[in-house]
């Protein structure tokens, strides 16, 4: 037999071959396009794009609870609108409106609901089927909706409205160019943990999961554990935006709970490409930005058209905007750790 | 002691009884065959006795545990490790993720999430796919490998846990003469290390590594006992003759 000690000194897990990385040059490029646009848009944009960039921040939670850990929640917006009730009413009835309270506030809630779901649908003794959870979550977040709807105290049909404005001592964060780089900071923060989350050791158990959870099991990861931290995770992440969103618009309403935003943000990570984190949000910034325009020039046929254009994507592209400008190994990146000189390493 | 005892093993898929009283007794550091004609159950007892099937009756007792009812990870983490019939290698990694993935299964997910043990895993998995002839492709991704080598991957990914007892399912199925041959050296340097139980329609192949086998014939034992003892058996012969 070789002499495996000699090998291990030279040895280092090579790539078949070697491509330039494309994820980092676009991650970079986006953040700087996002940094430089309040000083070229006008209020009313600016306005527009924080609101995308709290949306980018919930496609996010999806994009790890399905492209990372394959688990289709299509109850997601359950934690996201949770989350922007339970502040509103710290707002309303208490009168507690400072940052450093509702947003965690708002992380708790989420990732609790998520938790209660996600024990419920995940941590049986054997693994959950897709579907059952599909269905599971879908139901939460028609339920959650219906509640919302009959429920005077949460004000009904009408949601809550007149949050107060969120505020950090003195001062408070009205919409504009200050919400919009604390939105930002908050995105850039969250991407970088997900981020490095995701290419860590437990990245590489999620993607043990999502490529085959049976196999995965008869090396020992306790799958169902494995699932509901990162659904927790998720829901965590969707209420932390959910907070932001109820008081950069100043009202929650039933929608943020329902079917529709569940499938909103379903749409957002899978026109974008799932798995790669910088693809939900591009999925998102696209779709918004298209409807807005569309909406602006199409009144009447713009959900048409912007139906018509995700079809086509997802015909042509399943694996979603991203894949055409990153190839499929580095989206699934790698995880070894080579020693130094070795040309292997994450993506 | 032994290290596993399967007994009264009984499997019942609707109408169809796979396992009808069977069982296993396999020492520390011992190399069992178990072998069998077609539909004999063999895959059945190997899935009843890994966790991927419950059995309907009997009783799995391994390391001087009932495990009959812990799940698979229970019995993974208690030291059983499997390679299915069917590779299920996971090809969009690396090779080297591959075994990673198999090596820090048994690590807390807390730990994992720090990454502090992937260092010290480092020489492990090269480690494993030196041994099994890998490591020259371990960037590339599983999918680009051929069966043989997904194959062999697939037991470098089982025993990378380094195992008390390793189950191999067809371990050799769709290989060539000369990848057979190989995957038997691959095989004889691990029986220090842990006991194994295989199943192989290869009886050559099984001749060679085993050290006692247990022959199945429609879900109970027909007999058991060492290589030379089932050759010489009157009771095996009759069957694989019935059925040739």
């Amino acid at each position: 037999m070789t002499d495996v000690s000699s090998t291990l000194s030279e040895a280092s897990p090579p790539r078949a071959k070697r491509r330039r990385a494309v994820l980092p040059i676009i991650e970079i490029a986006m953040l700087a396009v996002f940094l430089l646009l309040p000083l070229v848009l006008q209020d009313y944009l600016t306005v527009f794009m924080t609101r995308v960039l709290i949306l980018c921040l919930f496609a996010l939670s999806f994009d790890l609870v399905w492209g990372y850990a394959g688990i289709m929640s299509f109850g997601q917006a359950v934690f996201f609108g949770g989350a922007g009730y339970g502040v509103a009413l710290l707002g309303r009835d208490l009168g507690i409106s400072s940052m450093l309270l509702v947003v965690p506030a708002g992380v708790l809630i989420g990732f609790a609901l998520a938790l209660l779901i996600g024990g419920f649908l995940l941590l049986g003794r054997n693994p959950s089927s897709v579907i059952f959870v599909s269905l599971g979550t879908l139901t939460a977040s028609y339920a959650f909706d219906r509640l919302a709807r009959g429920w005077y105290y949460l004000g009904g049909q009408n949601g809550i409205p007149s949050i107060p404005q969120m505020t950090i001592g003195s001062y408070d964060l009205g919409e504009g160019p200050v919400f919009y780089y604390l939105a930002l900071v908050i995105l850039v923060a969250v991407y970088a943990v997900c981020r490095y989350l995701v290419r860590s050791q437990f990245g590489l158990a999620l993607a043990g999961l999502r490529e085959n959870e049976q196999r995965i099991a008869f090396f020992g990861y306790k799958v169902q554990h494995l699932k509901a931290i990162i659904f927790s995770l998720g829901g965590a992440i969707a209420g932390l935006a959910g907070s932001l969103y109820a008081f950069h618009e100043g009202f929650v309403w039933p929608n943020m709970l329902g079917v529709v935003m569940s499938t909103q943000v379903v749409l957002y990570v899978l026109f974008g490409g799932s798995g790669t984190l910088i693809g939900a949000v591009i999925g998102t910034v696209v779709i918004e930005i298209v409807s807005f325009w569309l909406s602006n020039s199409y009144q009447d046929i713009w959900p048409i058209i912007l139906g018509a254009l995700m079809l086509l994507v997802i015909l042509f592209r399943p694996a979603g905007l991203i894949s055409l400008i990153v190839s499929h190994s580095e989206r699934i990146g790698s995880f070894g750790r080579p020693p130094k000189g070795s040309d292997h390493g994450s993506a | 002691m032994a290290l596993l005892e399967a007994r009264g093993m009984k499997k019942v898929f609707g109408k169809l009884t796979a396992l009808n009283g069977a069982e296993l007794t396999v020492q520390p550091n011992e190399f069992h065959g178990l072998i069998g004609p077609n539909g004999s159950g063999k895959s059945t007892m190997m899935k009843c006795i890994a966790g991927a099937e419950v059995p309907t009756e009997g009783r799995v007792g391994f390391d001087g545990a009932d495990i009959t009812s812990a799940s698979p990870a229970e019995r993974a983490r208690a030291g059983m490790s499997l390679k299915f019939q069917i590779t299920s290698v996971l090809p969009a990694l690396t090779l080297y993720d591959n075994v990673l993935l198999a090596l820090q299964g048994q690590t807390a997910l807390s730990k994992l999430m720090f990454s502090r043990t992937r260092g010290l895993l480092h020489d492990k998995v090269m480690a494993m796919l030196e041994q099994f002839r890998l490591v020259d492709r371990a960037g590339e991704h599983a999918s680009a490998l051929s069966h043989g080598q997904q194959q062999w991957l697939e037991i470098a990914m089982a025993l990378a846990p380094e195992p008390k007892l390793l189950l191999l399912d067809e371990p050799t199925g769709g290989m060539s003469l000369e990848e057979r041959r190989v995957t038997g050296e691959l095989l004889a340097p691990i029986k220090s290390r842990c006991s194994l139980v295989i199943v192989e329609h290869d009886l050559d192949f099984i001749r060679d590594i085993c050290d006692r086998l247990t022959v199945l014939d429609q879900g109970a034992v027909l007999d058991t006992g060492t290589v030379e003892q089932i050759q010489a058996s009157p009771k095996v012969q009759e069957v694989y003759l019935r059925r040739a």
